[in-house]
């Protein structure tokens, strides 16, 4: 199963190490974006580069690996990610979320509450929360080592001021055990409550900027707000159309040229498993092969 | 002078405690062995011509700068050895730094309300209505109306640019405030208009000012006291009228009379 011409999870075993150390070190300092020499990975940047590094470090034979992309199990990247592992680590693979040792994501936190001894990967395009408000690294790096937030409050304050509410979607900036402000990768904030307090070890790769962060499991996470303007964790509100699920996170999906549209779970698991226990959605119908 | 016997005042402490600084770039000199106190309150000028180390030792004192010898005593503290943390907390709580591009000063992406309100947000500020509360209140302190509140920057005069950097700068209630040349590049009546505003507040919040300029008639409106250098050496210091009317050093004596009369 193994393809014999890699190494066991495709990377050699001293890149593994440097990266185990990066991870440690990120556990041992919550939120702090840890320094790391990403290497090149048979797939483009903006393809989880970074994730998969992190779960080529932490994969032993005995894992169960789940790879969503949005929530989803059968898009390309969760796909070809999947292949990837199963093919380089022979690893056992799973859509199930409870069943999954490993879980590497992309932009999402499965909907299914993770149980200790799991570990989510993210996978993180820019990991500086302050990046697009100050564009120097080195005076990044000095704000975060002296704690001078004060200007991810200014964005808060800009969208108030411009939008009349925090504008912010994904991305939302939360500071870590009251120290580090972090960016969760792009996640809704509909999934920002999910990080704080979390049984799972959480693991942040950026492959092209070379960082790697990560929340120990039972970490304090905030999100940023202003007193009169609290953190609200927003979806669509409307309930799935296939499971009928009405507090999970929505994807709008259009369906003609008239406007008409549809709403399901992002999370693929999370929408199979309630209809397979019998819910039914406002537009569910069973498969064709099944009605004929 | 509003209240000359200021500089006399020997019971208070000064504020700010300068001896022996020194810079140098390479070989050259930036500045050299400057001293002085300043005392709270009080609006000291430094003059002199391009090149003869006003702003290198404006950016020593602002702590933009290392100097290479020299004490810094601020408050019974001294600057020098605080750590960067300290050093740059009170950079945004008890002092402020007015450039003379107010585009140096001003973050021109965000709002006028944002910018004035950024000090007060880096100090822990965080409610929203109380941040634009304020935030109005010292647009209008420096006469921007209110409803520019949500324009940014770059919508605005150089006039403007430059009263929303000073309110940027005082409201998180500063005690000490460093310019550099604020007037320059503005026209004579918006000039006359910001010196105006500004003494009117430098009097009002009772600040202390060291304000760096090459525009004798500024200093002659805002300073209480004098040091004009050249090639990064004080040469004269004293009471600004007494400087500017009867300069003992040669250099000042040209200096004076070559402002132009109209």
């Amino acid at each position: 199963m193994t393809d014999p011409a890699y190494n066991f999870a495709y990377l050699d075993e001293q890149t593994k190490r440097m990266i185990r150390r990066a991870i440690l070190k990120g556990i041992a300092v919550p939120g702090y974006q840890v320094p790391f020499a990403s290497r090149e990975m048979p797939m483009p940047y903006g393809w989880g580069t970074g994730g998969v590094q992190v779960t080529a470090a932490c994969l032993v034979p005995e894992d169960r690996l789940k790879v969503i992309d949005q929530g989803a199990d059968d898009t390309t990247n969760a796909v070809s990610i999947r292949k990837f592992f199963s093919r380089t680590a022979g690893v056992a693979t799973t859509e199930a979320t409870t069943d999954a040792t490993l879980i590497q994501t992309r932009h999402r936190i499965p909907e299914t509450p993770l149980h200790a001894g799991q570990i989510l990967v993210y996978q993180v395009p820019i990991p500086e929360p302050l990046r697009f408000l100050e564009p120097r690294e080195t005076e990044t790096r000095k704000m975060h080592e002296l704690e001078e937030y004060g200007l991810m409050h200014v964005k808060l304050y800009e969208d108030i001021a411009r939008h009349g509410q925090i504008a912010i979607s994904y991305a939302y900036p939360v500071k870590v055990e009251g120290r580090y402000v972090m960016d969760p990768s792009p996640i809704p904030k509909f999934d920002n409550p999910k990080l704080t307090n979390s049984p799972a070890i959480q693991l942040f790769g950026a492959g092209r900027e070379q960082r790697i962060y990560a929340l120990p499991p039972y970490t304090q996470v905030v999100s940023l707000d202003f007193d009169d303007h609290p953190f609200t964790a927003s979806k669509a509100p409307h309930d799935c159309d296939l499971c009928g699920s009405p507090d999970s996170y929505l994807d709008e999906v259009i369906t003609d040229d008239q406007g008409s549209r549809m709403y399901v779970c992002s999370d693929t698991d999370f929408c199979a498993s309630r209809r397979s226990a019998g819910h039914k959605g406002r537009l569910w119908a069973p498969a064709p092969e099944e009605a004929l | 002078m509003a209240a000359p016997q200021r500089w006399l005042a020997t019971d208070t402490a000064p504020l700010l405690s300068v001896q022996g600084l020194t810079r140098h770039y390479g070989a050259r000199i930036g500045c050299a062995d400057v001293g002085f106190d300043l005392y709270p309150g009080e609006v000291m000028g430094i003059v002199g011509e391009s090149g003869s180390g006003k702003s290198t030792l404006l950016s020593c004192l602002a702590g933009h700068l290392q100097p290479d010898a020299g004490r810094i005593t601020y408050d019974g503290r001294d600057i020098l050895s605080l750590r960067e943390g300290e050093r740059r907390y009170l950079a945004r709580t008890e002092w402020a730094y007015v450039h003379q591009n107010p585009r140096d000063g001003l973050r021109m992406c965000v709002s006028a309300g944002g910018n004035v309100g950024e000090r007060l947000m880096a100090v822990g500020a965080r409610h929203y209505g109380d941040i634009r509360a304020k935030a109005t209140d010292w647009l209008g302190r420096v006469e921007i109306a209110a409803d520019r509140i949500d324009d940014r920057p770059s919508a605005f005069s150089g006039g403007m640019q430059q009263r929303l950097q000073i309110a940027r700068n005082l409201v998180t209630g500063p005690r000490l405030v460093f310019m550099d040349e604020p007037t320059g590049g503005l026209d004579v009546s918006v000039q006359a208009r910001l010196l105006d505003l500004l003494r009117g507040l430098v009097r009002d919040l009772g600040l202390s000012v060291i304000i760096v300029t090459h525009d004798l008639a500024v200093v002659r409106l805002l300073a209480d006291r004098l040091m004009v250098m050249k090639s990064g050496y004080v040469v004269e210091h004293g009471l600004t009228d007494q400087v500017l009317d009867d300069p003992q050093n040669a250099y000042t004596q040209l200096l004076v009379s070559s402002v132009l009369q109209v």
